[in-house]
């Protein structure tokens, strides 16, 4: 399987304080990783570096191989190539079917052109007969899965997934983990959540890394990382010892 | 008894003087506090506070500036505004420019924190997201026109220094309301008042109404 994202020896600080020491992990192309660790261990930065909303302080990012530099055409084409969807939903001051829209808007797609995979992604994640309502009268949950279906809707190669569901009652949970398996089910899509439920994590990655105090302490498939890990961190990580 | 036709005159001077000057803030402020906002560049905290600081400005000493500088004497006398209704655009001008100007910048730059992340992860380019940011503050860039207007409608001083307070000329609402109290025609000075109230509270409905079709 071809590597679709390569951090290698990554490293970021804000204000003189390491957030992530030299970062190496690879995900391949179509598959689902998920990234866990306690709250500030540097996930979210590791989704922001990779959706090159910001650069590493040293280190490289890859993406099919190749590296791009910040504020390149390259990098607005690569981050156009992906999406990501954040913790807290924020939508812009319009109808539901705008804020789907707005993706395609900024790629110059025909008003024609919009309407047609707008509202099929507002059917994916059953919000079709909100659309021409504003989206600040949704609650939390329905804001979400109009994140959800605004990124969708732009067909990314790559989703990035910064904790999506935390906020969320368990219903949407599910509605929402379902529109992620479906998704990659039906692009190939490769996706990489952070979280720190454990439970979300072994229901939808292939695979799972640990994410400690800014460096990755394993890599494993779901499942030996869940039932046999190898460090004794990540032991105490999932056994709930680890106080943080 | 009121001489009426002077004080539709009078309301039609005010309404050109006050609209004027804030179509000219709106124009100058709107478009600067949007820059401001957007663009990181050295000394943007300095021009911020400059703006900010601009607010408490008294009138009477930005009435005394421009009488300075459109006085026969004055850098721009040749002009011959003084005394004119192009004079007292002018000074409120200076007075509403920093107001519309230090509203925008606080809305867009409440923009900026909530949505320009989002809109980056969507695929905005810089000049996709500017556009998006002015969009998406849209509510509070009118509530900056209805804050300059609402300077311009209510100012005193400076345009009874620059415009003279004079019949049929530069004379408007606050200028009229100073003269008759001054001479104690308080009947007259309260009629104005008056019609300043139902020309403010009309001006104002119609901005909260663009302001409210703003907010979907």
């Amino acid at each position: 399987m071809t590597v679709a994202l390569a951090l290698h020896g990554v490293e970021k600080s804000y204000g003189g304080k390491g957030v992530l020491r030299s970062i190496n992990a690879e995900v391949s192309a179509g598959e689902v990783f998920a990234l866990v660790g306690p709250s500030g261990a540097g996930k979210t930065t590791v989704l922001r570096l990779l959706d090159l909303l910001e650069g590493p302080d040293a280190g490289e990012i890859r993406y099919h191989g190749r590296t791009v530099r910040l504020g390149s055409p390259e990098a607005l084409a690569q981050r156009r190539r992906m999406a990501m969807i954040m913790q807290n939903p924020t939508t812009f001051r319009a109808t539901v079917f705008e804020n789907v829209a707005y993706g395609l808007w900024l790629r110059g797609v025909s008003e024609e052109g919009i309407r047609g995979p707008a509202f099929a992604a507002l059917e994916f994640v059953g919000l079709l007969d909100r659309a021409q309502e504003p989206a600040a009268g949704l609650s939390g949950g329905e804001q979400q899965r109009v994140a959800f279906a605004r990124a969708a809707v732009l067909r990314p190669e790559v989703l990035l997934l910064d904790e999506f569901t935390s906020n969320l009652d368990p219903a949407n949970v599910r509605l929402l983990e379902e529109a992620t398996r479906r998704y990659r089910r039906e692009t190939g899509a490769t996706v990489v959540i952070v979280t720190h439920n454990l439970f979300q994590a072994k229901r939808l990655a292939d695979r799972v890394g640990l994410l400690l105090d800014g460096r990755i302490v394993e890599v494993a498939p779901t499942h030996a990382f869940f039932e046999n890990p190898s460090r004794p961190e990540t032991r105490a990580f999932l056994s709930g010892e680890m106080a943080y | 008894m009121t001489d009426w036709p002077a004080v539709l005159q009078i309301v039609v001077i005010t309404l050109l003087v006050a609209g004027t000057s804030t179509l000219i803030g709106a124009a100058l402020g709107i478009p600067a506090g949007a820059f401001v906002a957007l663009k990181k560049f050295r000394g943007r905290n300095f021009v911020r506070t400059l703006a900010f600081t601009f607010y408490g400005f008294p009138p009477v000493l930005a009435g005394l500036l421009v009488y300075l500088l459109l006085s026969r004497s004055g850098p721009l006398g040749a002009l011959g505004w003084l005394f004119t209704p192009m004079g007292m655009i002018v000074a409120q001008s200076v007075l509403i420019v920093p107001i519309v100007m230090g509203v925008t910048i606080s809305a867009v730059m409440a923009v900026e924190r909530r949505l320009h992340d989002t809109a980056l992860t969507l695929g905005a380019d810089e000049r996709q997201w500017r556009a998006t940011a002015i969009h998406e503050a849209r509510v509070g860039v009118v509530t900056a026109v209805m804050v300059g207007f609402g300077r311009a409608v209510s100012e005193v001083g400076a345009v009874l220094i620059v415009g003279g307070n004079i019949a049929g000329q530069t004379r408007v609402l606050t200028t009229a309301i100073v003269l008759e109290t001054s001479q104690a025609h308080y009947v007259e000075a309260s009629v104005f008042g008056v019609i300043l109230f139902v020309i403010a509270f009309a001006i104002f409905a119609i901005l909260q109404r663009l302001q409210r079709e703003g907010t979907v």
